[in-house]
């Protein structure tokens, strides 16, 4: 089944600012997706038409098979938000803030506070409960918006930058519960700029640039599209001047540090060899950008017709 | 023969869950900081009793056939009722709005009506609670005491959901905290003290009676006129005509605007 269906978006701003102009994606139940793209791409914008904030100029949004604009309750009721700046009443306590949501959405007093319970003691905020929005840290704000947006147990989860700001500790935590949550059946779909949280967590991808959907793939499928690769080279002993492999580009960052760029099929052993019949020793390597943020580029790139290539 | 269709119960429920999470949360917050809220009409209307009532009073003499501090009685509990519906709505709406907060309802599966009625019940009831507090207060400097109390009780409802409304609609185009202070003071206060709360419209000249008719607050003050001592410049039916028509009137703007997500959606 699906859990989104989204067909032939468009959002015109009062500003007359075309955001989306025609988007159409599916994401299946069950499924960890990533949609990625630049600021102003048009991410929270898709976002907002889905959960109610954004009203749409025309397409259609469903939800589980639900259609948006004849049965939003049950739209709504499937879905649960995340998004991307905290959008609390900063004096109330934090328990309170759960357990109203979930009375938004028509759960019992009783049944909401073990609710709240039950999430707040998952993202480690029970001992906090009774403290005001207001006094806590960056990090349990957003981990309260997430247990916010689960207490009424949705089967479609959209997070909207969920670990903007917060420290990689509890960042990787809050992938553990992702995962976790994923696994239980919950669908999952994320915006991040963290293009390491979606190629760690994500299954699939949907690029968006310029409000058009760019690309939309599985991960790995993605990345093995992957032109170039950039490894950068810890030396044991400096160099006054790049190696002349054929084959191979190489640049000298400084004395012990060489940067290798290697082509789609050129593998990682056959630099090796050939740095070693050079007799140059590597002590240890590293991927010098990030894969999906290479492969972002790229596509944005050919999607505008490489101008920014050539503009660079 | 086609089934017959069975009321949704369920989400009837629901509908009733969030209505009270709305007021209750209403409630919560008002209370919390009730010497903002509560206390300060309880003390305006103090200091009244003791300049127009007890001071200034003796010396106008009487009013219909009532002490003139009698009189006034309905009016500043009204005054009270209008002044609180009004804000409390206007504020916690326009805070919710103002912080994004008010998200959390419009990602909620909660009909445009049901929120509305939740923010009304809720400023409704902060009116209605200072409502009591200030007609206790003046029961300690008069003899007043409802001449009919399902006039005085529905009046105080009906003035409580209906400038409860008026402070949706404010708190909907409110663009800053100045826009939530600027209906009070321009609209509301003239309104309200020129809606026979000090003076039965009797004493205007002819011209003036007929421009006063066409302030709504006249006709709640009479009806509570009545409903607290049994005397009024309006005939009944027609001040409750009138308040039922401005709650439908503006109930169905507000409901129109929130289902527009004016203000509060892109």
């Amino acid at each position: 089944m699906h859990a989104l269906v989204v067909e032939q978006l468009r959002k015109v701003y009062r500003s007359g600012f075309e955001a989306l102009k025609g988007v159409d994606l599916t994401v299946e139940e069950g499924d960890f997706f990533a949609l990625l793209g630049p600021n102003g791409a048009g991410k929270s914008t898709l976002i907002g038409i889905v959960t109610s904030l954004v009203n749409k100029t025309s397409g259609r949004v469903a939800v589980f098979g639900h259609d948006l604009d004849t049965e939003p309750e049950a739209v709504k009721a499937s879905l649960g938000v995340v998004p991307q700046e905290f959008n609390f009443n900063l004096f109330l306590p934090v328990a309170e803030v759960v357990i109203n949501q979930a009375g938004y959405f028509g759960i019992p007093r009783q049944e909401a506070r073990e609710r709240a319970e039950f999430y707040l003691r998952k993202l480690d905020l029970w001992g906090r409960r009774r403290s005001e929005m207001r006094l806590l840290s960056g990090g349990m704000k957003r981990r309260l918006m997430i247990a916010r947006a689960l207490v009424h147990r949705p089967r479609l989860l959209i997070l909207d930058e969920p670990t903007a700001g917060v420290d990689i500790e509890i960042r990787r935590a809050m992938w553990d519960y992702l995962r976790e949550l994923n696994a239980e059946g919950t669908t999952i779909i994320l915006t991040t700029h963290y293009l390491e949280e979606a190629e760690s967590l994500c299954r699939n991808i949907a690029m968006i640039d310029q409000g058009r959907i760019a690309a939309v793939a599985e991960t790995q499928t993605l990345l093995a599209g992957l032109d170039t690769e950039t490894f950068v080279l810890n030396l044991t002993a400096p160099l006054s001047a790049p190696p002349a492999l054929p084959g191979f580009a190489l640049t000298l960052l400084d004395a012990t540090t060489l940067e290798a760029q290697l082509e789609r099929g050129q593998s990682l052993n056959r630099l090796f060899a050939a740095l070693g019949d050079a007799g140059i020793a590597v002590q240890s390597m590293r991927n010098k950008q990030n894969r999906l943020e290479q492969l972002f580029l790229e596509m944005v790139e050919r999607g505008r017709g490489g101008t920014a290539a050539r503009a660079a | 023969m086609s089934a017959r269709p069975v009321p949704d119960l369920e989400r009837w429920y629901r509908y009733w869950i969030t209505f009270s999470t709305l007021l209750q949360k209403e409630v919560l917050r008002f209370s919390r900081i009730w010497v903002q809220t509560i206390l300060p009409s309880a003390i305006t209307t103090l200091l009244y009793f003791v300049i127009f009532g007890r001071l200034i009073g003796e010396r106008i003499g009487p009013m219909d056939g009532f002490a003139y501090m009698d009189f006034i009685v309905p009016g500043l509990a009204l005054m009270a009722v209008i002044t609180n519906a009004y804000s409390n709505v206007v504020s916690s709406f326009y805070s919710s709005k103002f912080s994004r907060y008010v998200e959390e309802l419009l990602v909620s599966p909660a009909p445009p009506w049901v929120i509305l009625a939740g923010y009304v019940a809720g400023g409704a009831a902060r009116g209605v609670t200072v409502g009591i507090v200030v007609m206790l207060v003046a029961m300690l400097f008069t003899d007043v005491s409802p001449h009919s109390w399902v006039v005085t009780f529905s009046v105080f409802v009906l003035t409580a959901v209906l400038f409860a409304l008026g402070g949706f609609i404010n708190a909907v185009f409110a663009n800053s905290f100045d826009d939530i202070s600027i209906v009070p003071t321009f609209v509301l206060a003239p309104l309200t003290y020129l809606g026979g709360v000090f003076y039965s419209i009797e004493l205007l000249p002819e011209l003036w009676q007929w421009v006063s008719l066409l302030n709504p607050v006249l006709y709640m003050v009479n009806a509570f006129r009545y409903g607290v001592l049994g005397t009024t410049d309006i005939p009944l039916v027609m001040a409750f005509v009138i308040i039922v028509a401005f709650i439908g009137a503006l109930g169905a703007v507000s409901l129109r605007l929130l289902e527009r997500g004016v203000g509060i959606k892109q």
